[in-house]
């Protein structure tokens, strides 16, 4: 979005005008597939989202048809149980130290990134490509594999240490254990993209800035924080509102590793929704939960943007 | 000294959970077993011919390469469409046209999942891979539309003109002017999303339920459990040789992206 307002002008070459008024049907005849799929599979879903959000809708609605309007009931249901609550702070928990921890270690490894040999650079560089190319469920099967209570690497390690009570450990019967590690997993599984995008930005500084800074005697602290950070602000901003999205929204690692569980120690909204719409058949409450993630999603993003263009 | 230390770390945190993946893989079950864990390997395949042989294995594999093959033709068929209005036409309601596709880009597919479900319920699409399909097609097409519209506004409107004037029509001056040169974006853009709708897990995980042959891979993985139980070695052969085609692409992407950009750069 902010690269849409913010990019330039869209330049078309111009068109002889006999041409442009004969070939005036064929943009239209060119899109048409395009709008027609977004609607049927983008638009219609989204509506049909909503309204089953205001209807009752469950296992009798979806097999025989014929739904009756609630309005709002299903959305004072929501908003009145605790429980919803309770997943709501744990979802924004989740989304700030995702975020914090991918923000601070990527911009730490695009500054090493910098500092680095031509060797070196393309090692780390490789490395993180291999790690963004792993698809996620090969890589919540290699966590759970790694944090496997009997032969698992990780209990293995602890052990060597000293920590004998990790002997055996099963990490995915402790809800906070499992919590971390799902942390551990979006953190490392989002590093390398924002990384590599940072150190892309941060390639684009002239080197004249850092120079003139250095014979003025700025120390290397200094230089980030007058230079890189206010000259890559604008990408920073892009990166960390990919981030919140991505995280915010994360399924597929925690259905894949946890459903959710133990207890609900790992249900964040968009697997609440689902949980409350295929485990309960109450697939209006989900469709409710479901838009309600999309509106806190809209009007975070929507007050970023705002505070971006008032600077 | 401290720089090279610090990248040698990154290095092998990011690499590690890869290597572990594929040296478990490659082990002898007594070594996956035994209490202290080797970290380098000794060979042995019997692993993924444990994998290989698990019911229905080439049928997953079959299923995923038909719905992520077949999604991404459509959406390159009809992006490249759309791409080439925005790009070379001027029209009303084109910048809201770019508008919806960037919004269409934005959404979150995984608050989609319940009404999908209910539509594909109600239209009989249920347990269909044509299903996912279209569900792939839909989510890689925003995307694709935005790539080769970049790539087709990066070609000289001046070569088309010029097959114009010389008296072609306008589809033998794309087909014969544009797509070459276009090629080498429509293979990145196509392997982008080709690795976006292989890895897909939400959809194809609610949507095919009762026919267990017509799984996707990523669905049968993330079950390894089920499959293999504790066997440590046969889950890790199989997520190996589910990360192949994902490693390959990425692979080939690098040289043919680089290859694009050159070339573009070469014609100024």
């Amino acid at each position: 979005m902010t690269a849409l307002r913010t990019g330039p002008a869209l330049e078309v070459p111009p068109v002889p005008r006999a041409r442009a008024r004969r070939i005036t049907i064929w943009p239209y005849l060119l899109v048409a597939p395009t709008v027609l799929a977004t609607a049927y599979l983008l638009v219609y879903p989204l509506v049909r989202n909503v309204v089953m959000s205001l209807q009752r809708f469950g296992v009798g609605e979806l097999i025989r048809g014929g739904a009756d309007f609630v309005w709002f009931a299903n959305y004072v249901e929501i908003l009145a149980d605790p429980q919803f609550w309770a997943v709501v702070r744990r979802t924004f928990v989740f989304t700030v130290v995702n975020v914090v921890l991918i923000m601070v270690l990527s911009t730490a490894v695009a500054l090493l990134l910098t500092g680095l040999g031509r060797w070196a650079r393309l090692m780390v560089m490789g490395g993180l490509v291999l790690t963004w190319a792993m698809p996620i469920i090969a890589a919540t099967t290699v966590f759970q594999w790694l944090f496997a209570s009997q032969l698992g690497l990780v209990n293995w390690v602890l052990v060597r240490l000293g920590f004998d009570q990790f002997e055996g450990y099963t990490w995915f019967a402790s809800g906070t254990a499992t919590f971390g590690i799902l942390v551990a997993l979006i953190v490392w599984q989002s590093v390398p993209f924002a990384a590599l995008v940072l150190y892309a930005a941060m390639t684009t500084v002239p080197a004249e800035l850092y120079e003139s800074a250095k014979i003025d005697g700025a120390s290397g602290t200094r230089m980030f924080l007058s230079i890189t950070v206010p000259v890559l602000r604008p990408m920073f901003g892009l990166v960390l509102c990919l981030e919140v999205i991505w995280v915010f929204k994360a399924f597929v690692q925690i259905w894949a590793i946890s459903q959710g569980g133990p207890g609900e120690a790992t249900t964040t909204l968009p697997v609440y929704a689902f949980q409350v719409a295929q485990a309960l058949h109450r697939f209006d409450l989900g469709a409710a939960i479901s838009t309600v993630t999309v509106l806190m999603l809209t009007v975070v993003l929507l007050a970023y943007v705002r505070t971006e263009k008032a600077r | 000294m401290t720089k090279r230390f610090l990248a040698l770390i990154v290095f092998s945190v990011s690499v590690f959970p890869v290597y572990w993946m594929v040296l478990t893989a490659f082990k002898p079950t007594r070594e996956i077993q035994s209490a202290t864990p080797a970290f380098w390997p000794s060979f042995t395949l019997e692993h993924f011919g444990t994998a290989v042989s698990a019911a229905g294995f080439w049928s997953f594999w079959r299923n995923s390469l038909l719905v992520a093959v077949g999604g991404v033709l459509l959406s390159l068929v009809v992006a490249s469409l759309a791409a080439f209005a925005v790009a070379r036409m001027r029209w009303k309601g084109r910048k809201a046209f770019i508008l919806m596709i960037f919004v269409a880009q934005m959404t979150p597919w995984e608050a989609l999942l319940i009404p999908m479900y209910v539509i594909a319920r109600d239209t009989d699409m249920l347990d269909k891979l044509s299903m996912l399909t279209l569900i792939y097609f839909m989510i890689t097409l925003p995307f694709t539309v935005v790539t080769l519209r970049g790539f087709i506004e990066a070609i000289p409107a001046e070569l088309e003109e010029a097959a114009l004037v010389d008296g072609a029509s306008r589809i033998t001056a794309f087909r014969r002017v544009v797509f070459p040169l276009l090629a080498p974006g429509l293979l990145a853009t196509s392997l982008f999303g080709f690795i976006t709708a292989w890895n897909e897990f939400a959809f194809a995980n609610l949507l095919i339920i009762k026919d267990l042959d017509d799984r996707t891979l990523p669905v049968w993985l993330s079950s390894f459990s089920s499959t293999f139980g504790t066997d440590w070695g046969a889950t890790m052969a199989a997520a190996t040789l589910f990360m192949l085609p994902v490693l390959v692409v990425f692979l080939i992407l690098q040289g043919r992206v680089t290859a694009g950009i050159t070339a573009g750069a070469v014609k100024g």
